[in-house]
């Protein structure tokens, strides 16, 4: 491959219009198809059996009751799943998780699973399935998880990265550390510290779209299956090794995806809905309750952090120093980890330090959740630096503008920064009219910063050029957001010819080289590169082809604005050739004309944003309401500038339900109180004001275009913008999220108390 | 369960089905009737996204039987263009990019239909807190509120 | 000669250094070689490793050069929204 991937600084012409997406007419019309939208001829009806227990071996499960039901076609437990994982943990806790193997682990746990001619049919089958529980204790809460005395989530995890190898099993799984320099000596230096513990509860990504698929297993051992899911690739090799399959015999399509942010980077129920298939020979569609999307899929993690700030009077910080707790659900991940890498990356620190923890606890199995684990770190770190802005009396923008990482930083989770967003944000916040405009009684204004990482990752994508000249774009990286409109822009840019005549596509496993998922706010970073590297094949056949008409040398045939130019003195008396004059002529001069692109989209570029909004306390019941927001983030490059925007309103929105509303309650026994969208209220269209943003454009300079990710980083500085704004309206520090009315109540009547 | 023979009127057209006596109406138009534009979401009529209009009134479908529209009725997502002109909620959705995923999307389409049928000139408080029965995920509700203004403007205007 | 800074809990696998000097041409190489001097660090590669050179980040590519003075420092892989 020889693509040169870097930014060239290129004028555009359709990159950075704002045209009309491909799937909008389907999704206003009603017939884009989602999850659960797809039905097969001869289908039945999954459901899935959940445990009711937090914690509880299963001793027996009876499944002969329900077997014998008429209509029943299958009845499955773990013993349909064996255990094919060949010593990698990790996916056998994603097998454990379909289906628990010995014990139940959270409220909401599968255990066993039919498949019945009906929905009712389903529905009365799994009330026959008798399962014998022994309870067992457990454990909900972070902090009362990481206690030596806590009931053990799994007696074979001993805490990875110590030092010392322990000799008892934790429910902590991991310990990480990160930083450079002597903290210690940095807080020496201090004229000013401060120090505190936070808390965020657990949230879930939201969509609206509840897990849905179709499996068909067929008795040839192939398999089809259509499913909402970021990443179809991916799903095909999960769900392949599960099952013993060879991929290829996996077809997975991905049908157009009702809402994600993270949650939809994991197999849930679909090796479920395989393994029913095979076993009733037949199609067999499974799709999730609203209430099993809470109880049994990807939330973000519950955290507990201190943090520790040191700056001397001139408002230089001299060390920081966090240490997060991060709960994983029951089975190992790398939450922690990821927000010690990111809570102070925003800063120029000489002196930093970060330790994650990563802990068990009875709650289902923590999934990715948009920036996942840089949230949180912000609160802990953005409220800190708020704090002690106030404490040394520098204006809070202007003490991070002062601390801002610029190029050449050190980052705090070690690589040093290339050119990057972070300062300019800042700046564009201190101008920005919503600094400026006047606050009402009982309100607050409050800002912070976010930072997230971006990826790149392996990515493939066919472009083909019809004889008509329009051309077929097929990529890999599922469309979440408006990425359709956004590659057909790139392809329409890199060949010269109007955005429509692209048509974009998201092709099927079997029709397409492996992509990663759509994560890490790379969809339109990874696809766009690979779809720059297909046009640009695309074009030196193109070349090729307008050679041959033109009975000349390729190599005096140039690429401009969509023709074959031929240069050269002797040359001068022949026209331009549009694309689709050498593509009429195609069939006679070599046949179809195609650019393939397969490569790892590398270079991902760092992405920092900066919030601002303004909230109203009412003192007497502790209610919020959002009066202003506003953000401003780089974008590298903004492909649809409209799509790019509303990447930052509706991340900003998570932001705000996770900031005042949104939590996983837990009783004492361990079961979820609120799994339904009346009781984890997510933000309503009254609950909000307009969102303003602002798109910085700070090139990439590992991208052709300087394009950087979008989707995710607007969603890490809400939760501190919003806490430094009710922290400021309430004149208490809040330091426990979600923000809800009675906490901010308890937090201003204790503040009452104390001043008495 | 014997099942029930229901005579209706879907999108101007008559439609007669058999479901069961306690079949929701959602089900009824996604699994018996094709018309899978109505999403579930919830199933328990919090997120709005199966909105349909029944007899001039926004309904959820997922809390309504299929039995209960016997001679009433239903406007679903799929009866709202004409032919292939689309209404002017649909183009000032798609001209404002409200949609990201796009699952909400009938729902909320449907919703604002009847919002501007009985309020045309609605302030931006009264869109937000006729629209507030609808759940969106993406968006954060910026450019939802900013089409169905654009629309009824012009709508007024036709 | 290229020198490798590792992120703190990998840097307890390799005999507590944080910093260490690997004689490689590319990212595989380096993975070869940093497995034969520190077994410690295997599985950990095994798992994945992202790569960061001069700042930018690389997870999947073997056939990345390192470059002669260049700033190599190791990562943990992360999972993404």
């Amino acid at each position: 491959m020889n693509f040169d991937p870097r930014f060239s600084g290129r004028k555009f012409t359709s990159v950075g219009t704002r045209p009309i997406r491909p799937d909008g007419v389907d999704k206003v019309t009603g017939r884009a198809r989602y999850g659960a939208d797809f039905n097969m001829a001869g289908q039945l009806v999954g459901r899935i059996l959940r445990s009711p227990h937090a914690h509880a071996r299963i001793i027996k499960i009876d499944t002969s009751k329900a077997e014998k039901l008429a209509g029943v076609k299958a009845v499955i437990t773990a013993a349909d799943l064996p255990d094919l994982t060949n010593g990698d943990a990790a996916m056998y806790d994603v097998l454990d998780n379909c289906m628990a193997r010995t014990k139940a682990l959270y409220d909401g746990h599968a255990v066993a699973a039919v498949a019945a001619i009906d929905a009712r049919t389903a529905r009365q089958a799994l009330k026959l399935i008798e399962v014998e529980y022994e309870l067992l204790p457990h454990v909900t809460d972070v902090d009362e998880a990481a206690k030596h005395k806590a009931p053990l989530i799994n007696d074979a995890i001993f805490t990875e990265g110590l030092e010392e190898k322990p000799v008892k099993p934790s429910n902590v799984t991991k310990r990480s550390q990160f930083g450079h320099g002597d903290v210690h000596q940095g807080f020496g230096q201090a004229d000013f510290i401060v120090e505190r513990s936070f808390k965020t509860e657990q949230t879930h990504q939201g969509y609206i779209e509840p897990h849905a698929c179709v499996a068909n297993f067929s008795s040839d051992g192939t398999a089809d299956l259509w499913v909402c899911t970021q990443g179809h690739f991916v799903y095909r090799q999960h769900c392949a090794q599960l099952l013993g399959m060879e991929a290829s015999k996996l077809r997975v399509t991905s049908s157009e995806i009702g809402g994600g942010f993270g949650g939809k980077t994991h197999v849930w129920a679909e090796p479920v809905a395989l393994a029913l298939s095979r076993k009733a020979g037949r199609p067999v569609k499974l799709v999730m309750t609203r209430d099993e999307v809470f109880r049994a899929s990807g939330p973000t993690s519950a955290t507990s952090i201190d943090v520790k700030i040191g700056a001397r009077k001139d408002g230089t910080i001299t060390a920081a120093e966090a240490t997060l707790r991060y709960s994983c659900g029951p089975y190992a991940g790398s939450w922690a980890e990821i927000g010690a890498m990111t809570a102070f990356a925003c800063y120029k620190l000489d002196n930093v330090k970060t330790v994650g923890y990563e802990v068990l606890v009875n709650r289902p199995k923590t999934a990715a959740y948009r920036a996942p684990s840089a949230p949180m770190a912000a609160f802990a770190v953005e409220s800190a630096v708020d704090e002690l802005a106030k404490m040394i009396g520098m204006d809070p923008v202007d003490f991070r503008i002062k601390n801002a990482a610029q190029e050449g930083t050190r980052s705090s989770y070690g690589p040093v920064y290339g050119p990057i967003g972070i300062g300019p944000t800042l700046e564009a916040v201190k101008s920005h009219p919503h600094m400026k405009a006047p606050l009402g009684e009982n309100q607050g204004r409050g800002m912070a910063c976010g930072f997230w990482f971006n990826f790149g990752g392996q990515t493939c994508t066919d472009l083909n050029i019809g004889m008509d000249g329009s051309v077929s774009l097929a990529v890999g990286t599922v469309d979440v957001g408006g990425s359709r409109a956004s590659l057909s822009l790139v392809a329409a840019e890199e060949l010269g010819i109007a955005y429509e005549h692209v048509k974009a596509v998201v092709a099927d496993t079997s029709s397409l080289g492996y992509n990663d998922m759509t994560d890490g706010s790379r969809g339109t970073f990874s696809s766009s590169m690979a779809t720059i590297s297909a046009a640009r094949n695309a074009i030196k056949i193109l070349r090729e082809r307008a050679a041959q008409m033109w009975d000349i040398a390729v190599d005096d045939v140039v690429w401009e604005m969509g023709h074959a130019v031929a240069k050269g003195e002797k040359h001068g008396n022949l026209g331009k050739l549009s694309l689709k004059e050498i593509a009429v002529e195609s069939g006679k001069t070599g046949g179809p004309i195609a650019g393939h692109s397969e490569l790892v989209a590398d270079g991902a570029g760092v992405s920092f944003a900066t919030h601002i909004c303004d909230i109203e306390v009412d003192p007497e019941t502790g209610a919020t309401r959002v009066i202003r927001y506003t953000v401003v983030q780089d974008a590298g490059k903004a492909v649809h500038p409209t799509y790019v925007e509303g990447q930052y309103q509706g991340g900003a929105a998570q932001g705000i339900g996770w900031a005042l509303n949104e939590e996983y309650i837990y009783g004492k026994d361990g079961r979820l109180q609120n799994p339904g969208f009346l009781d984890y209220r997510i933000p309503v269209c009254s609950d909000l004001p307009m969102i303003d943003t602002q798109i910085l454009e700070i090139p990439n300079p590992n991208h052709p275009y300087g394009v950087r990710g979008v989707g995710e980083t607007s969603i890490v500085p809400p939760l501190a913008a919003i806490a430094n704004a009710v922290s400021n309206a309430a004149g208490v520090r809040m330091t426990h999220i979600p923000m809800s009315p009675p906490r901010i109540l308890a937090a201003i009547e204790a503040e009452r108390e104390w001043s008495k | 369960m014997a099942g029930v023979a229901v005579s209706t009127t879907i999108n101007g057209d008559s439609v007669e089905f058999l479901c069961q006596p306690d079949e929701t109406l959602l089900d009824v138009l996604r699994d018996r009737l094709g018309l899978t534009g109505a999403k579930e979401g919830c199933g328990t009529g919090d997120c709005g996204a199966c909105s349909v209009i029944l007899d001039d009134r926004l309904v959820c479908s997922c809390l309504v039987l299929g039995a209960e529209t016997e001679g009433r009725r239903v406007e679903t997502i799929e009866g709202m263009a004409h032919g292939d002109t689309l209404h002017p909620l649909q183009q000032k959705f798609l001209e404002h990019a409200a949609l990201q995923c796009g699952i909400c999307t009938p729902g909320f389409l449907i919703a604002a239909k009847d919002l501007l049928a009985k309020n045309p000139d609605p302030t931006e408080e009264e869109i937000r807190f006729g629209l507030a029965g609808n759940l969106c995920r993406c968006t954060g509700y910026d450019k939802i509120v900013r089409a169905v203004q654009d629309a009824a403007i012009v709508m007024k205007g036709a | 000669m290229v020198e490798v800074t590792l992120w703190g809990s990998l840097g307890a696998l390799a005999g507590g250094n944080s910093k260490v000097e690997i004689e490689a041409k590319d990212i595989r190489e380096l993975f070869r070689k940093l497995a034969e001097q520190y077994p410690g660090l295997e599985p950990w590669i095994d798992k994945g490793i992202a790569v960061a050179i001069d700042g930018t980040i690389y997870r999947d590519t073997w056939s990345k050069e390192l470059p002669q003075g260049a700033e190599i420092f190791l990562l943990p892989r992360l999972a993404g929204g």
